[in-house]
């Protein structure tokens, strides 16, 4: 009898102290915002573009860590989602967007048509319109994200969306055929 | 022999050299192309900007394009003639994409700029010896372009204690810098001179692959009393490339992603240290080169000196190019070098050799088999990667591991894919993947950066509603406080008035208030009226005539008011104002009376009308009956 009262009373004073400590820490080492979500906008383009029905990446990483969909992310693609899945440990889904994976767009502003209502430049998230009330406007092709966030607002329709061009700088090698895959005329010269 | 120990490297391949097909010949100058085609950008850096327009007549070795970025290097005219055209042009690059260009119209004459020599270098200060060879706009002719200027200027704190001029030439075929040791010696000599003036080196060593005697005779003799090693190395490929070139000479590896200044040691190709010497003994710019055309389909294989611009096929035609025998034309050598996709394209600094093959020297690859694990490439890699390892990392996209595995210290010199028995584009793979991990890390950078935007913007966002916010607060606050203050004022003077002495509320104030008083009474009953002719009711009843009494006196107050208001002599202008409606106030009230006399009727009229009960009517008989006779008093 002796000893099960020992047990008890340790193991209820082991409980407190530890309960102690774990509410000590939870309140002195609380996490401010939550990690995953910080982890999982780290992941998608920062285009803030909104297409995925949330205004801006951080939204959109909040309401993956809270359970939403991983395939809402056009400027990302494939490769997004492929991330995403790998650190949230899902299944990867294909792209949910009408037109598919776009290549990367930038605006441009034709600028003889352009009549200075600087609603293109309250629109940009990223500030990449620049002008004033009256004057023309142009983008700053380096800060654009390619959102086209700014081609709804226009009145004139003067902002278009063209793909970035492939210049030196940005050409890359193209992978190899993987061993063993022949390309066609390969395999009629070996037959 | 040698008076410098040299050092084991590792790896290394041994390929046919295959360079006797082009150095048995003289240089030859190549004959003046009718068009040049001079890209903008020929260097590592940023491309320059072009400082002529269309029409303009240049003459030779006159600066046409220049940059105000420093890692760049400025362009001059090859030849005299006409700027034809800017623009896009064909340009020597595995993409074959275009490149801005500027098209000379030569004239044949080859009509010089006026040159600054500066024979005298020994007097010059190094700051002045870099000015010119940065105006000269000597980049590396060895392969890479770097802006020469920018290597030759170290960090203070690191300064360069070995000079290394690279005469190797360790790719097969390519014989240029061994024709330029032999024909150039003397002005190599003076060349490394200069070097020596503006870098102030401990050592100088001049490294020369053993399988160019030749060259090795013609700088040995022009080495007169100088004190520069003559470095003789084995042959073995790629014992030319800088970090292994370092190896050999001095038994240091460069860290990875540091330059080999941060060992203060500096590699410089022969070609650009007689560039050196061009531009600061002759004055003239880097407008030529020694090019290498070689390969079996050229009837003609040999060196020559051709200026910048000159269009590859060009010079294919003037070494006699059998064009039914040539499969690929690689720019480089057949190790490095890449396929030109356009014989339009045009000789630029780097282009060191052109490898006009025919299809039996370098047939096409077999295709890749799957890798053995023989470890073959591992051997031979100069580097001491493990090209397998890496393989198989970029096969599965695996940035990390490829980066883990040191893919960025890979030179692309191509050993492990010359001795693979599956016969693997690995160089190929690696480029690839260190485009992919160049093209992510851009990406992230960019990410972070709108990032950085997109939250900076909705901060700014958010404090300019805080503002608005406060702003719109501030102004009701205010609203409120001068509302407080005139209810107050209106509750003194409301005060001043009962008490019969208010000094503060001026005549007219109190005729207005007394106006608006009478009409509000007014406009009250007049309401209560109407009420009451469709509802016919005693509390209306009782309401109406309370209202009536009221409104009454209220313009009994108007009117006691304008009566006093004529006594008032503050003011002559309010005096006379107030007078008049004084004067017309007996005649409105007078017609106010007549009007509610006729509305009395009619009220009468009506109730007569929808027979209401005797009560009403009475009390209606009475009303108008006192009305009438108000009016016949005031009559």
């Amino acid at each position: 009898m002796n000893m099960v009262f020992i047990a008890v009373t340790a193991l209820v004073i082991l409980s407190l102290v530890f309960g102690a400590i774990l509410g000590f820490a939870a309140v002195r080492f609380r996490v401010e915002g939550n990690p995953i979500a910080e982890q999982i906008n780290a992941l998608l383009p920062q285009t803030q573009c909104g297409q995925c029905g949330y205004p801006g990446c951080k939204p959109y990483a909040e309401a993956i860590a809270a359970g939403d969909k991983i395939n809402k992310c056009p400027p990302g693609g494939e490769a997004t989602i492929q991330a995403l899945a790998e650190l949230l440990d899902v299944e990867p889904e294909p792209l949910d967007a009408v037109e598919g994976e776009k290549p990367q767009m930038v605006a441009f502003i034709r600028e003889a048509e352009c009549i200075g209502c600087t609603k293109c430049i309250q629109a940009c998230p990223v500030d990449a319109i620049l002008g004033a009330a009256k004057q023309m406007h142009t983008v700053i092709v380096s800060e654009c994200t390619g959102c086209d966030l700014c081609v709804e607002p226009c009145p004139v329709d003067c902002i278009e969306m063209i793909p970035v061009a492939s210049t030196l700088q940005t050409w890359k090698w193209e992978h190899p055929l993987p061993p063993g895959t022949l390309i066609a005329t390969d395999r009629e010269s070996l037959s | 022999m040698n008076t410098w120990p040299i050092h084991p490297l590792h790896g290394g391949v041994h390929p046919p050299q295959c360079k006797t097909l082009s150095n048995q010949q003289p240089i030859h100058r190549a004959p003046l192309s009718k068009h040049l085609i001079v890209p903008l950008l020929q260097h590592l850096g940023s491309p320059t900007e072009a400082r002529v327009s269309v029409g303009d007549y240049v003459l030779k070795g006159q600066l046409i394009a220049d940059s105000a970025n420093l890692i760049s290097a400025p362009v001059h005219a090859p030849s005299s003639g006409t700027v034809s055209f800017i623009g896009p042009q064909a340009y020597p690059h595995a993409s074959g994409q275009l490149m801005d260009a500027i098209v000379i119209d030569t004239d044949g004459l080859e009509q010089w700029c006026a040159l600054k020599p500066l024979a005298h270098f020994s007097q010059a200060t190094a700051p002045e010896l870099l000015e010119k060879i940065r105006q000269a706009g000597i980049s590396g002719l060895g392969g890479a372009g770097f802006p020469t200027v920018i290597k030759l200027s170290p960090a203070a704190d690191k300064p360069i204690k070995t000079l290394i001029i690279n005469g190797t030439e360790c790719e097969p075929y390519i014989t240029a810098d061994d024709v330029l040791m032999r024909e150039k010696a003397t002005q190599l000599m003076v060349g490394i001179d200069i070097l020596q003036q503006i870098l102030q080196p401990e050592n100088v060593l001049i490294a020369i692959e053993d399988n160019k005697p030749e060259a090795l005779a013609a700088v040995r003799s022009a080495l007169q009393q100088r004190r520069y090693h003559v470095v003789v190395i084995p042959t073995i490929y790629p014992s030319g490339g800088e970090r292994q070139l370092i190896e050999i000479l001095t038994g240091q590896q460069v860290p990875s992603a540091q330059i080999p200044a941060q060992l203060g040691i500096l590699c410089q190709n022969v070609g650009t240290v007689v560039a050196v010497y061009d531009a600061i003994v002759e004055g003239k710019p880097l407008i030529s080169r020694i090019t290498t055309l070689t390969g079996q389909a050229l009837h003609k294989p040999m060196n020559v000196e051709c200026l910048i611009g000159t269009p590859v096929i060009d010079l294919l035609a003037f070494a006699e190019l059998q064009k039914a025998q040539l499969s690929r034309l690689i720019v480089g050598g057949p190790m490095m070098g890449f396929t030109l996709p356009s014989l339009e394209a045009p000789v630029i600094k780097t282009s060191n050799c052109l490898l006009a093959a025919t299809a039996a020297e370098l047939p096409a690859p077999p295709p890749a088999l799957p890798c053995i694990r023989c470890g073959d490439c591992a051997e031979v890699c100069p580097a001491n990667l493990l090209p397998q390892q890496l393989h198989f990392y970029a096969l599965g996209d695996d940035h990390p591991q490829l980066q883990a595995h040191n893919l960025f210290d890979c030179i692309e010199c191509g050993a492990c894919a010359y001795v693979c028995p599956s016969s693997i584009p690995l160089v190929q793979y690696y480029r690839a993947a260190k485009a992919d991990i160049r093209e992510q890390a851009q990406k992230l950078a960019k990410s972070e950066h709108a990032k950085e935007r997109f939250e900076f913007r909705q901060e700014r966002l958010r404090l300019e509603d805080e503002r608005k916010e406060a702003e719109r607060k501030a102004r009701a606050e205010r609203l409120a406080k001068t509302k407080a203050e005139q209810a107050k004022k209106a509750e003194l003077a409301q005060a001043a008035d009962a008490s019969g002495a208010s000094p503060a509320a001026t005549p007219e104030d109190d005729i207005k208030r007394l106006k608006i008083a009478a009409s509000m009474a007014q406009v009250a009953l007049r309401k209560a009226e109407k009420q009451l002719d469709i509802h016919q009711t005693q509390e209306l009843q009782t309401q109406v005539d309370q209202l009536r009494v009221a409104a009454e006196q209220a313009k009994q107050a108007l009117d006691v008011a304008n009566a006093a208001a004529p006594a008032s002599t503050e003011t002559p202008a309010v005096t006379e104002k107030a007078a008049k409606p004084e004067l017309s106030a007996a005649e409105q009230a007078l017609k106010k009376v007549k009007i509610e006399v006729a509305m009395k009727r009619a009220a009468l009229r009506k109730a007569e009308r929808n027979e209401a009960d005797a009560d009403t009517l009475a009390a209606l008989q009475t009303e108008l009956t006192t009305a009438e006779q108000g009016l016949a008093e005031l009559n």
